[in-house]
């Protein structure tokens, strides 16, 4: 993963509350099997009007996506993730972000800044009144920067940690695996294993 | 200390224990796959040269993309086959347990691993899927993760985690005639809201949810997430227990007794404190059915369409607006006066044998409205074997539905199943966003009674109504 410190450009007002993932990428683009190019689903339905934000310049070439609450809800699809990573998208900044997709986001190195709603608003008129107003979002010293506005965000630690350094989590854990093994020689017989499938009742 | 139920099968799971801002690395006892979050994490491990680390607490099954007719035949859509293909091949190179297409156990694949067994109380369970909640109804902590996650799994068969909050959702009273599982989960959900569970484990308790039956309370907790909670569970009781006992996966002999003993732990202690609590009241819930474009926007199928106009809140005013004008609503329309067009049930929500049996119920000797057009759509293999010993096929074909194989179907528009542009639907499934059941779709969530009540009259009905009409005229509510 590319070390995340501080990253400056265009902001996208998007005025909604509950973006779900459906909204983010519909179903039907998740039928691939490759990691990239999911930058055509980004929004899909919303992208065939003429009048969506991200259809409009400046807007079109954004990179910090401003939304309303509760971003990221409903199916756990990573691939809403990497649609906006794919797009261009650097950060999200709401003030709330859905568990699974704040979760997806941190290990893919997009960064969900959380911003008191008041502040989104004020972001969301400087955005409108000033298209193509760049927006920067500093996970060092964890603001939110434009123009003559600043705002803190909430990002978990351990998060921030990873994205500065560009940590992979696999490897990470695979340090400890030592007290993984450990750990499974201590655990029931009875607990439930998948194989070898029982033939009949009563045999294993 | 006393503790609550999440937090007893937390603790038993610890790997290893975060220091300040580290988070836990929890064991992961039990991992769901499915072909359309997987693709990526075995690609990753290839990359890598990376095992899986425990293919024996790991199974896969084909079920979001799968068809529901002509299973025999190859999957038409290129790309779907593509995918159900990249898994089977995955599945053989890294040793994965797979259940395909026509095989007698495949299924959706939250309601295979009840069925098996595998989903046993104070077990971890993950998929890469937001609604890995069902399998709560165990007591077992079970959620849903995304593709890194889930490669993380694979790798290591543990996740880095902070605990979650605790909140306690207790279900007062009993549940009246006609009112489910689904209707108490609508309301929890309409309660707090799509983002009031966020960070949290949902614990269902009170005499309601203990007098429901473990499908029931799969139905429960698989909406958790609708509320945006991390996990929902139920603690353990004679209901799990007689519903694993003898299942393919569950221990036997001195086993058995030996896991009932410790399942017998599994409760929050006495005064044990939840970091959050809410009660409702199951003799206030009737049939609840939803009329926007996110699960918590619903209402009693008794009311009518909300005012946006009369919404205090900027957010939820102008959310209810774009709902109202992609589900092409009127505010003050009674819910009975909506027609739809299709009827959907099955999903991991309502897909299993009881919810079958209860709109077939309904459904018998009646016929599906003209206008309305029916898919039954068991959530597994068994269920459908288990539905046609039992006649249920023959009830809903005499009614004019479609009888169909297991999958996710028409709860998702990833397979054929799916609405056209405009269509209405009254659906057992969990998601009524705008485009989910297939673009411009247009979803109410409701419960198996509903829907069949719904697909007889054309309107959004209970089965109060079937009797009401068939006894009087005047019909009233």
């Amino acid at each position: 993963m590319e070390p995340f410190t501080t990253h400056t450009g265009v902001g996208v007002p998007l005025r909604r509350s509950n973006v779900d993932t459906d909204q983010i990428i519909p179903a039907v683009y998740l039928k691939r099997v490759s990691r990239t190019g999911f930058e055509d689903g980004l929004f899909a339905a919303w992208r065939s009007d003429e009048h969506f934000v991200l259809n409009q310049e400046p807007y079109r070439a954004g990179s910090v996506l401003v939304a309303g609450p509760d971003f990221g809800t409903g199916s756990s699809r990573e691939h809403a993730v990497w649609a906006l990573g794919d797009y261009g998208f650097r950060a999200v900044i709401s003030a709330r972000f859905a568990d699974i997709f704040r979760g997806n986001a941190g290990k893919q190195g997009l960064v969900a800044a959380q911003c008191e709603q008041s502040d989104i608003e004020l972001l969301w008129k400087l955005l409108e009144t000033e298209p193509g107003t760049e927006v920067t979002v500093d996970l060092v010293e964890k603001t939110v920067r434009a123009k003559d506005f600043t705002a803190p965000f909430v990002v978990d630690d351990y998060t921030r940690w990873r994205l500065l350094e560009g940590l992979d989590d696999i490897a990470l854990t695979l340090r400890h695996v030592a007290v993984i093994d450990e750990f499974e020689q201590a655990r029931p017989e009875w607990k439930p294993r998948t194989t070898p499938i029982p033939t009949a009742a009563g045999q294993h | 200390m006393a503790k609550t139920l999440a937090e007893k099968v937390w603790d038993q799971h610890v790997v290893r224990r975060g220091t300040g801002a580290e988070p836990d690395l929890l064991y992961i006892d039990l991992h769901l796959v499915h072909e359309v979050t997987s693709p990526q994490a075995f690609d990753g491990l290839r990359l890598a040269g990376r095992p899986v680390r425990r293919p024996d607490l790991t199974i896969a099954t084909e079920d979001h993309n799968v068809p529901t007719v002509g299973i025999d035949l190859p999957i038409a859509d290129p790309v779907s086959r593509t995918q159900v293909e990249t898994l089977r091949r995955n599945c053989a190179e890294f040793g994965v347990r797979l259940h395909s297409m026509g095989d007698v156990e495949q299924g959706i694949v939250h309601v295979v691993g009840p069925q098996l067994g595998l989903t046993q109380p104070g077990t971890t369970v993950v998929c890469g899927d937001s609604h890995t909640s069902t399998h709560g109804a165990f007591g077992a902590l079970a959620f849903g993760i995304g593709t890194s996650e889930v490669e993380h799994v694979l790798a290591t068969q543990t996740l880095p985690l902070r605990p979650f909050k605790t909140m306690a959702v207790t279900i007062t009273g009993a549940l009246g005639p006609g009112v489910t599982a689904k209707d108490i989960i609508l309301a929890v959900i309409a309660k707090i809201g799509t983002g009031g569970g966020q960070g949290y484990v949902l614990e269902y308790r009170g005499e309601a949810i203990e007098a429901l039956s473990m499908e029931a309370r799969m139905t429960v907790c698989n909406m958790s997430i609708e509320a945006g909670a991390r996990a929902g569970m139920i603690a353990p009781d004679e209901t799990t227990f007689a519903y694993l006992k003898d299942r393919p996966h569950a221990p036997r002999g001195a086993d058995w007794d030996a896991a009932v003993a410790q399942w017998r732990e599994l409760r929050t202690d006495d005064g044990a404190t939840f970091d959050e609590e809410v009660v409702l009241d199951a003799d206030t819930l009737t049939p609840f059915v939803t009329w926007g474009t996110n699960p918590g926007q619903g209402l009693p199928l008794s009311a009518a369409i909300p005012d946006p106009e009369l919404i205090a809140d900027e957010n939820e005013r102008v959310a209810a607006e774009k709902a109202l004008s992609y589900m092409d609503l009127a505010p003050g329309t009674p819910l009975r006066a909506i027609s739809v067009d299709t009827v959907f049930l099955g999903s991991c929500t309502n897909g299993r044998i009881e919810d079958l049996r209860a709109a077939a119920e309904v459904i018998r000797g009646r016929q599906v409205a003209e206008s309305v057009r029916m898919l039954v759509v068991p959530g597994s293999m068994r269920v459908r074997a288990q539905a046609e010993s039992e006649g249920l096929d023959q009830v809903f074909l005499a009614a004019g539905a479609e009888w169909r194989q297991a999958g996710c179907s028409m709860c998702l528009g990833m397979n054929p199943d799916q609405l056209a542009p405009g269509e209405r639907s009254a659906s057992t499934s969990n998601r009524n966003f705008e485009g989910r059941q297939g673009k411009g779709g247009r979803t109410h969530l409701v419960s198996p009674l509903v829907a069949a009540a719904t697909a007889v009259r054309g309107t959004l009905s209970s089965p109060e109504d079937l009797v009401t009409a068939a006894t009087s005229t005047d019909a009233k509510d």
